[in-house]
């Protein structure tokens, strides 16, 4: 090492004042979090839905495997006999009782996968909040979904588009068997008013990443990758053509959503303005 | 105020200084002119120091790709009167070891030097209003920059009596941090404050703003060769223990440093005094180095000469309070050994060299070429000196290390005998 490259190494700090620079003129990363919100993940934890079959029957048959496996302890579920003249569920028993005490649940999901009927399932609601201990006790009749398999959007809560869309898919990505070839395979039902959600990739190699909106993980962490194990098409020339295609389309994505979110709020101010003029 | 009237007495003009304000005694309208110009100043400082922490939080906050404060007013403008309406509704909380009243005391000590810097600044040029006519600056003494220095040099003391009266172990180490980085940075200052003064024959800040005028060439930044500039930047950033010297205040190693104990309004005003510095340092710069309000004016234009340096002056003191930003964004704090390195081992002969350098050439058109040799000499002297002192280790030390314990033997070497009668 000369004297030249000494000197350079220990006036090496001076290229953060270059950084700092480049970084006035580069997009700000922040998100104006009430105004705007950042797309939730496709298997998002949020507020939990009691599903029900399109015949209007409850999926839930009371049988406290939610309550049994919950770690956090907030789930109490009472089981009762169906009435023989009008039952609840098409089995034997229904849930009479189903409360979630949301001030203890930490939205782990375990009820979730614990469920046999995939009665319950989480949508991606997480902003709500109470001011006494009693309002975070969600009963059945607030976490049953409605005629049309919507979960209930109660005043205390910030639904957004999206939030209650697919709130089960996430359970098709492995079979409850653990055996490849029944992945994707719809084991109850079809979700009320979604129909069969795309399964998530998993052993079987089946997937629709558009349908599911998932990201393979070697794509989305490519930078932090051993150069070896990047798919050769990532790789080199290729590589960059492709990063570019997909940050154009990805650009080309946001600057349509702005412009809709632009409009939508355009036409809300105006309505705010003018609201007795038609 | 008085002491700005005190220190207003018209000088002889030789000497430089003097406004010319009092050249024909004092009555009741030369009063008014001082008060309004003491209000003035003063009211543009504190509405300055608010727009400075705005502009500080954006500009950082642009930096590192976030937003910044954006909800009190249009971009956030209002947030530092936000901030500060906060502070004075706080409950103020006195710890019960400390020292009640010094602790109370500190604060203003902090503020007070911040606010009588700028009493000096020239931040205009001379106007004439009816038969009166007067310096755009609040004060002109004839030891201007001396007033500068012996301020910052009090400045100190609200620093190191907070953090020693708050009985409080952090304070305490963030304040004896901060008066020995201060103490050590101040020696650099006042040389490369002297360069500047060799140069223009004079210690009044008119005066050496006017020995810069006729063009951008005669700025002392040109005719000092730029190190005595660089120097005195280094050494007003420690001076002002501003990143990336505020080992004072390290958050990560000293919970917010000397102002630790202090909550509510007290509080606020050493945060005040922080960048009201931020921004009189800035201008003291701007007055040393860049001509002060000088620039090109042109006469055809009505009102030029007034409000044009002033202009000129707002321009370069912004464009320095952008730097000392640009620099708490990009530089990395340094370790307390290397503050210390910095000051003493580097700043302080550099500027002590540069110095002699400028003396001998103001002395004799060619003294400096007698004086090169001079120092290029005591220059690699002292880096051998440097080179043997840092590659010494504590064993080769004559004297043994105070506070340490001198073993013969290595402590923990697995042939030493284990204690008898454990």
């Amino acid at each position: 090492m000369g004297v030249g490259d000494e000197m350079k190494d220990q006036l090496s700090f001076l290229g953060g004042f270059k950084l700092t620079l480049q970084h006035l003129t580069r997009p700000r990363v922040t998100t104006m979090y009430p105004e705007e919100k950042k797309p939730k993940q496709p298997r998002q934890h949020g507020r939990h839905v009691l599903n029900r079959y399109e015949d209007g029957m409850e999926k839930c048959i009371g049988c406290e495997l939610c309550a049994g496996v919950c770690p956090a302890d907030c789930i109490y579920v009472r089981g009762l006999d169906n009435p023989p003249d009008h039952p609840v569920s098409p089995g034997e028993r229904y849930g009479y009782v189903y409360e979630i005490n949301y001030l203890r649940c930490i939205h782990c999901d375990m009820c979730v996968e614990a469920c046999p009927t995939e009665a319950i399932t989480e949508s991606k609601l997480f902003e709500f909040s109470f001011t006494n201990r009693s309002d975070a006790i969600y009963t059945k009749n607030e976490l049953l979904v409605d005629d049309l398999g919507m979960p209930q959007k109660l005043p205390w809560e910030d639904w957004r588009e999206g939030d209650d869309m697919m709130t089960s898919g996430w359970m098709r990505a492995t079979s409850p068997s653990g055996n490849a070839a029944y992945e994707g395979e719809v084991q109850w039902s079809g979700e009320l008013g979604y129909g069969v959600r795309a399964p998530e990739g998993g052993q079987s190699g089946r997937r629709d990443d558009e349908a599911t909106g998932s990201k393979p993980l070697r794509e989305v962490l490519e930078a932090h990758l051993l150069s070896e194990d990047i798919p050769l098409a990532h790789r080199g020339m290729q590589g960059r053509v492709w990063r570019a295609k997909m940050g154009a389309a990805r650009n080309k994505r946001k600057m349509a959503d702005t412009r809709a979110r632009r409009l939508v709020q355009r036409a809300a101010r105006k309505t705010a303005k003018s609201p007795e003029q038609d | 105020m008085i002491a700005a009237l005190l220190s207003n007495v018209p000088a002889s003009p030789d000497q430089g200084g003097g406004d010319p304000l009092f050249l024909r005694g004092l009555n009741w309208e030369v009063l008014l002119i001082v008060a309004i110009k003491v209000l003035v100043a003063f009211v543009a400082l504190l509405v300055a120091t608010a727009l400075m922490i705005w502009f500080e939080r954006k500009v950082i906050s642009d930096m590192q790709s976030r937003v910044g404060p954006n909800r009190a007013g249009p971009w956030g403008l209002l947030q530092t009167l936000a901030d500060g309406t906060k502070l004075i509704f706080k409950e103020d909380l006195l710890p019960e070891r400390a020292d009640s009243f010094v602790f109370k005391l500190a604060p203003y000590l902090s503020v007070i030097p911040a606010v009588l810097i700028f009493a000096v600044i020239p931040v205009g040029g001379i106007i004439s209003l009816g038969s009166h006519t007067f310096e755009l600056q609040v004060s002109d003494p004839p030891m201007g920059i001396l007033f500068v220095l012996a301020m910052s040099g009090i400045a100190v003391y609200g620093v190191m009596l907070a953090g020693w009266s708050s009985g409080s172990k952090y304070p305490l180490l963030g304040s004896v941090r901060a008066s020995a980085q201060v103490i050590s940075y101040e020696a650099a200052l006042g040389m490369s404050v002297v360069t500047v003064v060799l140069v223009s024959h004079s210690l009044s800040t008119r005066a050496i703003v006017a020995a810069q005028s006729n063009g951008f060439w005669n700025w002392n930044l040109i005719r000092l060769g730029f190190l005595p500039f660089i120097f005195f930047m280094i050494a007003i950033t420690a001076e002002l223990t501003r990143p990336p010297f505020d080992l004072t205040e390290a958050e990560q190693e000293l919970v917010g440093g000397f102002h630790t104990e202090y909550s509510s309004i007290r509080f606020g005003l050493f945060f005040l005094a922080e960048f009201m510095n931020t921004i009189t340092m800035s201008a003291v710069v701007v007055t040393l180095f860049f001509g002060g309000p000088n620039g090109p004016i042109p006469h055809a234009v009505p009102g030029a000469t007034i409000f044009l340096p002033i202009i000129y002056f707002l321009l370069k003191t912004v464009a320095f309070c952008f730097i000392y930003v640009w620099f708490r964004a990009a530089l990395p704090r340094l370790r307390y050994d290397q503050l210390m390195d910095l000051g003493w081992k580097r700043l302080i002969p550099l500027t002590l060299a540069w110095l002699l350098m400028v003396a001998s050439v103001v002395t004799w058109r060619w003294g400096g070429l007698i004086m090169l040799p001079v120092v290029l000499v005591a220059a690699v002297l002292l880096t051998r000196a440097n080179q043997l002192g840092s590659g010494r280790s504590e064993e080769d030390a004559i004297i043994p290390p105070v506070g340490r314990r001198v073993t013969s033997a290595p402590r923990l070497s697995p042939a030493a005998p284990q204690g008898g009668d454990a």
